[in-house]
């Protein structure tokens, strides 16, 4: 499998290097696989009991996931979550696309002032964020409030949104555009039929991107919501602080589950979007 | 033959043609704002002015003057250096303001303030405030000024505590920033560094960590980058899900697994155990130990894939050309291959450093007393003690850093070298 002339050393890096690469994918992924089999613990410790690794069937069950669905306050963080996160996006995607294309006309005027200001809510630390919106939605009465958490999310995705579109667009032939106008489509109607369909796999990867910054995020939830707007990770922030069971690892593993199907949906998305720009 | 030219190129375009053209262009400029106009209102309204007005509240300080406002302007009046008290009529309005504040119960926060710039004089002031409270408005409005100078002592009559009041009265102050750098202003008004330094430790602490989170994911993700660039894209592109998984998953939940694995009950000790490694379980958990390992891992995928990707863009022709012409495979990897990796390196050691600066959630879940950083004191002067002026001075430094940290790197490498998976 080597070719011939490589020295004894040459082959010894390689397997080196395959080992290091290895350990690093397990470093990677073993604690994230390690909640799976503990979320199936029939004793409430976050460890692998005798029975479990003996493989006693007994030693497993569901009885976690049971309890995610029996406690009120889980259910409402699911829902809360999604409703949540679904808003967000939505505005987010909207302005994001539309703020996206004019970003990449070349007559622009201060492009990169604007790029710089729109990217900005990705690079500021989440705590000053929080801590800035705290002050300011509470004198507007949008401090607990699901407006005010959602319009704080929106403003949180919009850069991934930005920076999607955006590179889907930096392939994209703006003759087309003028051909469509110039046999006769108005310009509503030769947005959604020419430009959409060829940047779509940017604007739903920046939905993607978007809906997963604000299903994800906690710091801002924390100092924004009250305990209505309570969403799945402020609940497991709660959890882990308080009072630590196994209902936190099963709701894990289905985040878990939901990031995986989010991952492959991003995998698609991007094997669409070459061929778009490759043509094959 | 300029001139020529010009006259020429006058010939070709008419001028209502020039004045359509530069409609045009100006139409599609007019056009250009309007698709991006939107969300830079909505992002002015919902982020830039929550942050300015945090930034705002750092330096703002209006509690003095909104409590005894009458008197601040009667104070303005007087020569502060003068060596003499103000005058009859000031003390009268004094002693009229105190009395309402006392009234309404704020006299303690008149109190409060002007303590801060005079250590010592709260129980006077609210003293005082309980003794003018008794007195009648018609009583005050003749002979407050004496009232009050008869109170306790003569201390009243001191110059300085009347300087206090006066500079209490300040809209603007630079305390909270002088609080947040571990400095103090003495009586003389000089200042002067505290004996116990807290907030300089913690974002000097905070740096560290960082620093060694960025190293750290530099040591760790510099191989596994460089195994996927190499390998076929097949194999690539499945080992890549390993990295893009984690990249994925919510932070919460690698969170709580290391939580799951470091316990002192947790997977690691019992596992030990079970291997008679150790007898007695370890305590790894609540500590920096805990809060570097599980940012590293948390942050890792931000150092990979910026190196991958740059990776893959080298063409692996020059490496071989150094080995063919002699070169030896290390040093050919570190002066040939190594500095074509530098733009993917700074870009994920940015990345990595910026987030973990600033970083809140891991430490304070993971961090116990000892890994703890500036954005966890930032979220206690928020939510515990009540103390948002301080927390907006602590939060204004801490984005000022970042943004020294993007312009020295935007000035060396260039922010628009970053891509995003």
């Amino acid at each position: 499998m080597f070719p011939s002339y490589f020295t004894f050393w040459q082959k010894m890096g390689i397997y080196g290097l395959r080992l290091v690469a290895w350990a690093t994918l397990a470093f990677l992924m073993i604690p994230i696989l390690v909640i799976i089999p503990l979320s199936f613990n029939a004793e409430p410790y976050f460890t692998f009991t005798q029975g479990m690794l003996s493989l006693d069937l007994d030693a497993y069950s569901l009885k976690w996931y049971q309890e995610i669905w029996n406690d009120d306050k889980w259910i409402l963080a699911i829902k809360n979550s999604f409703y949540i996160g679904f808003w967000a996006t939505v505005i987010a995607t909207v302005f994001g696309t539309f703020a996206a294309i004019g970003l990449t006309k070349s007559e622009m005027p201060l492009q990169s002032a604007f790029m710089a200001l729109l990217i900005s809510p990705m690079i500021v630390p989440l705590i000053i964020t929080a801590a800035g919106m705290f002050f300011f939605y509470s004198q507007l009465n949008l401090a607990g409030s699901f407006t005010g958490v959602i319009i704080a999310h929106a403003a949180l995705g919009t850069p991934f949104v930005i920076i999607t579109v955006n590179a889907s667009l930096s392939g994209f032939d703006y003759s087309l555009v003028r051909a469509s106008m110039g046999l006769g489509a108005k310009p509503v109607y030769t947005f959604f039929k020419v430009i959409m369909p060829l940047i779509r796999p940017g604007v739903i990867s920046g939905a993607l991107f978007a809906f997963i910054t604000s299903f994800d995020e906690v710091v801002v939830v924390l100092f924004l919501a009250g305990p209505e707007q309570r969403t799945i990770p402020r609940q497991m922030f709660s959890g882990l602080r308080e009072q630590i069971n196994p209902t936190i690892l099963a709701v894990a593993v289905l985040l878990v589950v939901v990031s995986a199907l989010m991952l492959i949906t991003m995998e698609l998305l991007r094997a669409r979007s070459e061929k778009i720009r490759t043509g094959v | 033959m300029s001139t020529e030219m010009l006259d020429n190129s006058n010939n070709i375009l008419s001028t209502q043609e020039i004045k359509d053209s530069k409609k045009n262009q100006r139409r599609r400029k007019l056009l250009a704002l309007f698709f991006v106009t939107p969300l830079v209102i909505f992002i002015i309204v919902s982020f830039v002015l929550p942050i300015g007005t945090m930034l705002y509240r750092s330096f703002y300080n209006p509690t003095a003057a909104k409590l005894i406002p009458q008197t601040l302007s009667a104070l303005s009046q007087w020569d502060e250096k003068s060596n003499q008290i103000p005058n009859a009529d000031t003390l009268i309005t004094f002693t009229q303001e105190l009395k309402s504040l006392a009234k309404e119960r704020k006299a303690g926060k008149l109190a409060e303030e002007i303590n801060r710039s005079l250590p010592g004089s709260s129980s006077l002031i609210k003293f005082s405030a309980r003794k003018i409270a008794k007195k009648s408005d018609q009583n005050l409005a003749e002979q407050g000024d004496q009232l009050l100078l008869a109170l306790k002592k003569d201390k009243w009559k001191n110059p300085k505590l009347w300087r206090s009041i006066k500079k209490s009265g300040a809209i603007f102050t630079d305390r909270y920033y002088l609080t947040a750098l571990d400095l103090k202003r003495n009586s003389e008004g000089e200042i002067v560094q505290r004996e116990t330094k807290i907030y300089l430790k913690l974002f000097w602490k905070s740096l560290k960590i960082a620093l060694y989170i960025t190293l750290l994911t530099i040591i760790i993700g510099y191989p596994i980058s460089y195994y996927l660039s190499t390998a076929p894209t097949k194999t690539a592109n499945i080992l890549m899900v390993f990295v893009l998984l984690p990249f994925w998953t919510s932070l919460l939940v690698r969170t709580t697994s290391w939580i799951a694995l470091l316990q002192t009950n947790g997977v690691v000790n019992s596992t030990l155990q079970s291997l008679h490694m150790i007898t007695e379980p370890m305590d790894m958990l609540y500590n920096q130990f805990s809060t570097i390992l599980a940012m590293t891992h948390i942050l890792l995928p931000f150092m990979i894939l910026p190196l991958y990707s740059v990776m893959k863009g080298i063409d692996p022709s020059y490496f071989r050309a150094a080995l063919s012409l002699g070169g030896k495979p290390i040093p050919a990897f570190i002066r040939i291959y190594m500095p074509m990796t530098v733009p993917g390196i700074s870009a994920g050691a940015l990345l990595v450093f910026i987030i973990s600066i600033g970083y809140y959630i891991t430490p304070a879940l993971v961090g116990g007393t000892d890994g703890q950083m500036i954005s966890n004191i930032i979220a206690f002067h928020m939510q515990s003690s009540n103390n948002w002026e301080l927390a907006a001075a602590l939060g204004s430094l801490l984005l000022g850093l970042i943004i020294i940290i993007y312009w020295i790197y935007d000035r060396f490498v260039g922010i628009s070298n970053i891509k995003l998976g």
